[in-house]
């Protein structure tokens, strides 16, 4: 089945959950209200997206709801990729879990909330996944410092927050070798460049 | 490094009589037979293993015995990028090992986090366990590992062995 179809499938069930569709250079996002995300795997794998590739939340810091969910979808029969996105707020974000549906989402899942801190209804094993499971914090959260915190876990583990030493280094383009070496960069110049 | 006179088979005396202080007999034994552990945690644990085959061959310098066992090494080769998560690990691998024992710091990650000054990684296993040798690289070739190897040597070679023996007993 073809992206478009399956689009298509989608918005005839579930009908004004579908937020929109989005093309950009052959690539289909679909937007979907997070409460049907379920439902929308179920039917993307009944219509031949047999694999989810991947699973990741993004933190946008500073924007209501904070977080977002990203979904790829294949299908091998048509070699096409399908997106699914959605917004999720709050503290302790809540999604349903797609782990009935596609077995890898499980540890996928796990390593979301590790990492950032989004839980999933229905998971049958909400556990850490990289960090130690007394770990306090979500490291890949945007108001996590880069250099980290500490903690201590009594006899599991510890971390301290690393010397940062006027970084993080970043390298520019420059014509002289030397020039082009990792260093401090001010961090207002780096707003500037990016704007 | 330290200069020593060095122990060996002297065709003159052709004899069975060697003169010799303990210290540096038992010192001599021990440098000469080092058990490395390979505590193999990123990518210079793949030049720590070049390091102990035939082209590196760290055989020639008795060190060839890579023990799996902590109990059965008195060498630590800290190889690789040694995270929060593994650092207590290493540290109870390390408080297995018998005395008397030493420790390799291999790389930039083992001796110093390298370059991830990161929430996720220790920055330097020192910050653990005493270290003797810090070999540099990212990872070092298996010659500057073979230098860090003659260093601990030396080091052992100029140990108080018997002394600690006594404090020891």
């Amino acid at each position: 089945m073809t992206n478009a179809e399956a689009v298509e499938r989608l918005r005839a069930e579930l009908g004004a959950r579908i937020q929109g569709v989005d093309e950009f250079r052959g690539e289909t996002t679909v937007r979907i209200e997070l409460s049907a995300i379920e439902e929308a795997a179920k039917l993307l794998k009944k219509a031949g997206y047999r694999t989810l590739v991947d699973l990741t939340p993004i933190d946008h810091w500073g924007e209501e709801p904070r977080f977002e969910m990203i979904y790829h979808f294949f299908a091998l029969d048509s070699g096409m990729f399908l997106r699914l996105k959605g917004r999720v707020g709050g503290e302790e974000p809540l999604v349903p879990s797609l782990s009935a549906v596609y077995g890898t989402a499980n540890w996928q899942e796990r390593e979301a909330f590790d990492m950032m801190g989004v839980r999933f209804s229905g998971h049958p094993d909400l556990r850490r996944i990289l960090m130690w499971e007394e770990y306090p914090f979500f490291p890949l959260r945007k108001d996590f410092p880069l250099e980290g915190q500490a903690s201590d876990a009594g006899g599991v583990a510890f971390s301290r927050p690393a010397p940062m030493d006027g970084g993080p280094f970043v390298t520019q383009p420059a014509e002289e070798s030397g020039r082009r070496e990792p260093r401090a960069h001010p961090a207002d110049g780096l707003q500037e460049e990016n704007l | 490094m330290r200069q020593t006179q060095e122990l060996s088979y002297n065709s003159k005396i052709e004899g069975d009589v060697v003169l010799t202080t303990v210290d540096s007999a038992i010192n001599w034994m021990r440098k000469n037979s080092i058990w490395p552990m390979p505590m193999g945690l990123a990518c210079c644990a793949i030049e720590l293993m070049a390091a102990s085959c035939a082209r590196f061959d760290i055989a020639r310098f008795g060190a060839e015995v890579m023990r799996f066992s902590p109990r059965q090494a008195d060498l630590m080769v800290v190889a690789g990028t040694v995270t929060y998560k593994m650092a207590y690990a290493v540290k109870r691998i390390y408080d297995q090992m018998p005395e008397p024992k030493w420790v390799i710091a291999m790389g930039a990650c083992a001796s110093s986090g390298g370059m991830y000054r990161s929430y996720a990684v220790l920055q330097g296993i020192d910050r653990l366990l005493p270290v003797d040798v810090y070999i540099s690289g990212c990872p070092p070739r298996p010659e500057a590992f073979v230098d860090g190897l003659l260093r601990i040597q030396a080091k052992i070679d100029g140990e108080p062995a018997l002394r600690r023996l006594k404090q020891v007993a």
